[in-house]
């Protein structure tokens, strides 16, 4: 599935019958859906409710369900996600937004140690059904309090799922995953991807339609090199793709979808095919998604198919600086994916 | 029954340096923002004040038995007695349902056996057993029950909880009250305003409490807060200070704040001024940053247990025998379930990896190297 432009929706209203559909809006049909459907799920977090959400993700949702189901908080994270986890601990679904998840560094105690590890803190007694979600990363010319990758800092903790969608279809069949879960669920959104349009299958229409957190996707088949990313570079994996192709390299592009628990299978039955890894994220290097799937393939049988070492493709590992310039040459762009797939293949 | 003028003959004085830290002048608690208080009489039944030894008792022998096999190394880690603040636990139980909500810090083995947990499931839980509360995987600080929320290590961290659970109660419209209980040191926390500000403005049914034992670990209240009145630390919020050595003050007390709460008039802030014999925890003597001449005066002169019972004596609502006989069965009670928390074994290594997440499928979980592949089960 490819993203395009098209012409009749880019803009205005996603529900036309050439069913193609922005993130924003594949996360609000989520969203309005399983309000919809459960009594027990409701949103909180910051201007959600009045100002229709910081990025308009949740635009409308507060005129339809009202200030019971759709909640505007002040500015206070540590509080009101601990409100938010102690909700679901007494029977509600809350969906905790973090205007990014910057802020929710403020917050990341009620994160970790209310939510994530009280399950098994009380031996499955105690279950904290909630969905933390918000826009993650790199955004534009925001500078480096704002646009830091939270990946991998969730990823590391057990007792947490984390959710990093692509394409609208991912944000919307993920989202209603999310919510169903029993669990805390990170949603790593990304704040440049809410505007792109996205074609929508026909079983995506469906209200009950749902992807499963875990599985990853091969959004292009390849059988030179495995091509390994999630959340805004899938886009850039499949651009690269496109020119490594008239080049004769053929990249498998395989789309992450949930970072934990990741879905290791997927890439070592790809790499076995194609003998060769380059993995692709906006995160810093050090300790990062990258490494991690490195040292997965390492420990498993994918590892005897390698013609060449694993290779990682990262944001650089500097704060975020705010000139274009240098902004651009913090993160992975399409030469970069392109040059560090040929110096894999050697050629 | 006995009509009793609350806090008639108790003044609950200590402090190095004297100060003046009597509750309830003349039977009545300090209010703030609030027309009035809690009544200044109560009745106590022969049943409640029976009832109330007994439990409260069996929470004191159940934490001197936790120090005693703590000592002989049986009980590790972390272990934070409630010695002297029962009355607190007991009257707060005494004077809300059991369909109420109650959530606290980490000194919570007094909380767990008031909301329904047995004795022997907390001594093996805190044994490292595999029938505790928490098979074993919590510990001393992680024991949890039906509307009892443990059990929280992170100072301060259950207090957001707790405002949301009483968000739960309110939007689920069951009339439900919840029980948010904090120490004097956790009181300085922001991320406690952040909760008076979210429950005011929402008038979230909680009941703020804060167990003002006079110490935060080693410091002392005077040494940690620039205003020691924690009951007035809600600012907007109303609210009252309560000798919580007095189990009788304690339930009106919070009889009259689940009112409040129900009513629909918002959250209420409650200061109990208590006391612990213990240490802040086993690893803390508890005599470096107070004197034995204090602990010890407020033994003889504040002790919940032995309060109610000479009330009780003194109105001939109970005979010595008859507190002897509650005193020998609850030996016995304790004595059995350490018996069994020291016997009990251990969990089963083939469940180290359970309970990592509710209502999944059954997933691997990597060991401690890689051809360690466990297997975990909801």
């Amino acid at each position: 599935m490819e993203p395009f432009t098209c012409m009749f929706c880019a803009g205005l209203s996603y529900r036309w019958s050439c069913q193609t559909m922005m993130v924003r809006d594949a996360l609000n049909q989520a969203m309005d859906e399983e309000l919809e459907r459960d009594e027990r799920v409701f949103l909180l977090g910051e201007e959600v409710a009045q100002y229709d959400g910081a990025y308009k993700v949740s635009r409308g949702l507060w005129k339809k369900y009202g200030d019971k189901r759709i909640i505007d908080t002040p500015i206070t994270e540590m509080g009101f996600a601990g409100i938010a986890v102690g909700a679901a601990m007494a029977g509600l679904r809350p969906i905790c937004e973090f205007m990014t998840f910057n802020f929710s560094m403020q917050a990341i105690d009620q994160i970790i140690n209310s939510a994530a590890k009280t399950y098994y803190m009380s031996a499955g007694f105690q279950a904290v059904p909630i969905v933390f979600r918000g826009p993650n990363g790199a955004s534009a010319g925001v500078a480096a309090q704002h646009s830091q990758c939270f990946a991998a800092w969730y990823a590391h903790c057990p007792g947490l799922k984390v959710v990093s969608p692509w394409n609208a279809e991912d944000a919307k069949g993920l989202l209603k995953s999310a919510i169903r879960d029993d669990n805390p669920v990170v949603f790593l959104e990304n704040e440049l991807m809410y505007g792109v349009p996205f074609e929508m299958s026909e079983e995506s229409q469906s209200k009950d339609f749902t992807i499963p957190i875990g599985k990853a996707k091969v959004e292009r088949q390849g059988t030179h090199v495995s091509l390994v990313s999630h959340s805004r570079y899938v886009s850039h994996c499949l651009d690269a793709a496109v020119v490594l192709a008239k080049e004769g390299i053929e990249c498998e592009v395989i789309n992450l979808r949930t970072i934990r628990p990741l879905d290791v299978e997927c890439i070592e039955t790809s790499v076995m095919k194609t003998n060769h890894l380059v993995t692709v994220e906006g995160g810093w290097p050090q300790f990062g998604v990258g490494a991690e799937i490195c040292a997965r393939i390492m420990e498993g049988p994918a590892f005897n198919y390698l013609d060449a070492p694993a290779t990682r493709v990262t944001g650089v590992d500097i704060p975020m600086p705010y000139a274009k310039i240098l902004e651009d040459n913090s993160l992975p762009q399409i030469k970069d994916i392109i040059f560090s797939v040929k110096k894999t293949l050697n050629v | 029954m006995l009509q009793t003028q609350l806090l008639s003959n108790h003044h609950f004085n200590f402090g190095r340096r004297g100060r003046d830290s009597s509750v309830g002048r003349a039977g009545k608690c300090d209010v703030h923002r609030l027309e009035e208080g809690p009544p200044l009489k109560a009745e106590l039944t022969r049943e409640q004040g029976l009832r109330y030894y007994r439990i409260m008792q069996t929470v004191r022998r159940m934490e001197l038995k936790a120090d005693q096999l703590y000592k002989q190394k049986i009980i590790r880690g972390f272990c934070h007695l409630y010695d002297g603040q029962e009355a607190c636990a007991v009257g707060i139980e005494a004077a809300i349902n059991p369909s109420d909500h109650l959530i606290t810090a980490y000194r919570a083995h007094g909380y767990t056996y008031t909301r329904g947990i047995a004795v022997k499931e907390i001594l093996a839980e805190l044994t490292g057993r595999r029938g505790g509360v928490a098979k074993g995987k919590g510990g001393s600080m992680h024991m949890y029950a039906p509307h009892f929320y443990g059990g929280n290590g992170i100072v301060g961290a259950q207090v957001p909880l707790g405002a949301g659970i009483a968000l739960a109660c309110q939007y689920q419209g069951n009339n439900q009250v919840c029980v948010a209980l904090y120490g004097d040191g956790a009181a300085n926390q922001g991320q406690l305003f952040e909760s008076f500000n979210m429950a005011a403005l929402w008038k979230l049914p909680c009941i703020f409490t804060c167990e003002n034992n006079q110490y935060g670990m080693g410091t002392s209240v005077e040494r940690a807060s620039a205003s020691t009145d924690y009951y007035k630390r809600g600012d907007f919020i109303p609210g009252i200070r309560v000798d919580g050595m007095d189990v009788l003050c304690v339930r009106e007390a919070f009889k009259f704040a689940a009112e409040h709460c129900r009513s629909g008039k918002g959250p209420i802030v409650m200061e109990l001024k208590t006391y612990r014999y213990h240490g802040h925890s086993m690893s803390d003597p508890g005599v470096s940053y107070r004197t034995r001449e204090e602990i010890q005066e407020v033994r003889s002169k504040s002790d919940p247990i032995t309060m109610l019972k000479e009330r009780m004596l003194s109105n001939n609502m109970a005979s010595v025998e008859e507190f002897k006989e509650i005193d020998i069965a609850i030996r016995k009670e304790v004595e059995e379930a350490a018996q069994y928390a020291t016997s009990d074994p251990e969990p089963p290594l083939e469940e180290l990896c359970n309970h990592i997440f509710s209502n999944d499928s059954p997933l691997e979980v990597r060991g401690t190297n890689p051809w360690a592949r466990l297997k975990s089960v909801s």
